[in-house]
């Protein structure tokens, strides 16, 4: 009986060395990638700053202005102005199509009929 | 010790007596004395191995205490820790009210070089030239085939620069990385950002600091790294301060001025919308300070903020605010504005003459220099003094700038009867165009105070009152009437209901001596919608002249009038002001009738 749990402990020792074996080179590989992980974001976090420099710049405006005036054939931009505000009561309302009568039909015969107390075809 | 005997003669005896064996009694004491022996044995062995489990105890208490703290403490070198992101987001941007960007980092390179790792320095030398235009060649060769063991060569180099140096191909050429500010805008609000450079150098990093305006103003803040990642939000709106910028530039332009300048500041909050100085500068190359001529001619002199001047008849309606608070007069009062008014060698003259007398309203309307002079003495040396130091007209502001602390308003050294009339329409006492504005905002605001401030501001500023809601309303419908008929006609902005004082001051010469006859600063102060204040305009030109007519004209009514209209006509409808139809004033019956209540 003791030496049948002498074995078992040994066993179960050279179990756990196993396992803590595995579990310490998973932590490592786990904490490399997240290293990695780390690396990829810090290097999006420049992009953007860069991308977010890169559009405040192109949107400064100066530029905008220039542009405005080269396109202004084409796009007809002009500053805004205090007469350009409206109310929403100005703003029409759509007008709704008006519904197409495609096989009309005559009617004044048929009431003509119905006041001589004929009937309907 | 006292051993009692095994064998104790008078028991021994008394047992023979009795025939018993007297052995037994020996017996007895040696076992009374062995269960002695085993009680005070064991007593001692308990002790010990109460001691020994305390030292266990202890030593376990001590081990366990250990990993508690070492599993609750941070580790020392975090290996999953954000660390890459802090040391890029090395100083926080700046953006505007809505958030875009007015300042941020860009990453650059910088060359420096090791001359003893050098093959062919010569070559090196050629090559870098070619580069960089502005090396010298023979400099550079003294400096790669001399004793030197390191030197910079370029701060900041841009990626093609740094590609073309790699081409060359020389082990001795290094690049340290580097983080540059950048201002996307260029020049745009060049005098609040101010600029920024590098302070400690290193080969791997720089440290960026800040040189001046707000760059130097919050330089802890944007430099904490525990704070990089949250911009720095000023009140400044991009676009409003680039219309401002644009229109002011226009109108320096055709009214000859020399310099301009403009705030544009929310009455409510106290926030400045936008704040341009012209001529300005680009804070991505910040031009050095002036080592010879005047500092406030050099282009990195914030007109409105460090520059001093004496703002002239805008002053006026400070003085008819008192006048009003302290109901010393009232609109209709009729003023004595007979001319020349004499004080000792000095007289005070009008641009025109007025009559004999003219009403408080007509005196700001009119802008009569002997007007003011006359409500002026009713209030007295003290409680002016007192008032305009209510008013903030006094002491520097507390605007968020560097250079702000250091514009204190130039005041009499003797404040004297004579001040007392000069200062009453403008003159003897100089203060920024920033001043007058935060002065025009305590009056628009309904009399409370409100400080001049560059950072956005979640609530509305509530300060001291320092004038009576009704004396501050009277005013602003003074201005008002100064637009509708008066020396400011040309303010008039459809829909925006402007209402303002003009100031034409002649300039202080340089160096002392009176004044010029053909310099004026001319300024004109504002507010709009009148009735309603929301915001606060002050325009000012230097040496403005606009020359359209026979001869060149210089009163603010023809040069900073015109320009401040333009502005607030370009710039109400990025603010999202409606135009709306001015409500007619109250008429004489109504207001009889409410005083009747």
């Amino acid at each position: 009986m003791r030496s049948m749990f002498y074995a078992l402990t040994v066993a179960v020792v050279i179990a756990m060395a196993f396992w803590a074996y595995h579990e310490n080179y998973k932590t490592q590989e786990a904490q490399a990638r997240a290293e990695g992980v780390q690396q990829e974001i810090s290097d999006a976090r420049a992009r953007l700053r860069m991308l977010r420099a890169e559009w405040a710049y192109l949107n400064r405006p100066d530029r905008l202005r220039d542009l405005a005036e080269i396109n202004f054939d084409a796009l007809g931009l002009l500053e805004i102005r205090p007469h350009q505000f409206g109310r929403v009561g100005e703003v029409a309302m759509p007008v709704e199509d008006i519904l197409i009568i495609e096989e009309p039909i005559e009617v004044i015969d048929i009431i003509e009929l119905r006041g001589e107390g004929g009937h309907f075809p | 010790m006292i051993r009692t005997p095994l064998r104790p003669l008078a028991r021994i005896l008394q047992a023979r007596d009795r025939g018993e064996n007297p052995d037994t009694i020996e017996r007895e004491n040696i076992r009374a004395r062995h269960e002695e022996m085993r009680d005070k044995s064991r007593r001692r062995a308990e002790g010990r191995l109460f001691v020994l489990g305390l030292f266990f105890l202890f030593a376990f208490a001590t081990i366990g205490a250990r990993m508690g703290t070492l599993a609750n403490s941070e580790p020392v070198e975090p290996r999953a820790g954000a660390a890459g992101a802090q040391i890029l987001a090395q100083r926080a941007d700046i953006v505007d009210r809505k958030g875009r960007i007015l300042a941020t980092n860009f990453e650059t390179h910088s060359l420096y070089a090791q001359p003893q790792q050098m093959i062919e320095p010569e070559r090196a030398a050629d090559a870098l030239v070619k580069i960089f235009p502005d090396l010298e060649r023979d400099r550079l060769v003294k400096d790669f085939t001399g004793k030197r063991k390191f030197l910079w060569i370029k701060r900041k180099i841009s990626p093609e620069q740094k590609q073309a140096v790699h081409d060359i191909g020389e082990p001795g050429l290094l690049f340290g990385p580097r983080e540059m500010r950048l201002y996307p805008n260029g020049a745009l609000a060049a005098h609040i950002l101010g600029g920024a450079s590098f302070g400690e150098e290193g080969v791997n990093s720089a440290e960026v600091i800040g040189v001046a305006g707000v760059e130097k103003q919050f330089d802890a803040r944007l430099r904490d790294p525990a704070r990089g990642h949250e911009p720095l939000t000023l009140s400044i709106d991009l676009s409003v301060q680039a219309a401002v910028e644009r229109v002011l530039h226009g109108g320096m332009t055709i009214m000859n001025a020399r310099g301009a300048a403009a705030v544009l500041m929310d009455v409510e909050t106290g926030e400045l919308i936008a704040l341009a100085s012209l001529p300005d500068f680009d804070p991505n190359d910040r031009p050095l300070p002036p080592s010879e001529g005047l500092p406030s001619d050099s282009l990195i002199f914030n007109r409105a903020v460090q520059g001093l001047y004496e703002l002239g008849s805008t002053f006026k309606i400070f003085t008819m605010a008192q006048a009003l608070d302290l109901g010393l007069v009232n609109p209709s009062t009729m003023i004595n504005t007979q001319g020349p008014l004499r004080w000792g060698k000095f007289k005070i003259r009008d641009f025109h003459n007025y009559g004999p007398e003219l009403s408080a309203t007509k005196v700001i309307v009119k802008s009569s220099n002997i007007g003011t002079a006359r409500v002026a003495q009713m209030i007295g040396v003290k409680r002016q003094q007192e008032f305009l130091g209510r008013l903030g007209l006094l002491e520097p502001t507390s605007l968020e700038l560097f250079e702000a602390p250091n514009a204190k308003p130039l005041t009499p050294k003797k404040w004297s009867e004579l001040s007392l009339m000069t200062i009453s329409y403008g003159h003897g006492l100089s203060s920024s165009p920033l001043h007058l504005a935060a002065g025009y905002a305590t009056l628009a605001n309904g009399g409370y105070k409100v400080e001049p401030t560059l950072l956005r501001q979640p609530r509305n500023q509530r300060g001291a009152q320092v004038i009576s809601q009704e004396a501050a309303a009277m005013s602003l419908r003074m201005l008002r009437e100064v637009v509708t008929d008066g020396t400011a006609s040309l303010g008039e902005v459809t829909g925006y209901a402007v209402g303002g004082k003009t100031g034409t001051a002649d300039k202080p010469k340089t160096h002392g001596g009176g004044y010029y006859e053909d310099k004026v600063i001319a300024t004109f102060a504002s507010v709009f919608p009148a009735h309603d204040p929301k915001y606060v305009l002050v325009v000012t030109l230097d040496e403005p002249s606009e020359n359209s007519g026979d001869e060149p004209r210089r009163t603010a009514g023809w040069t900073a009038v015109p320009v401040a209209a333009e502005i607030i006509r370009r710039v109400a409808p990025l603010m999202g002001l409606r135009p709306e139809i001015e409500p007619l004033a109250p008429t004489g019956i109504t207001e009889v009738s409410q005083l009747a209540e």
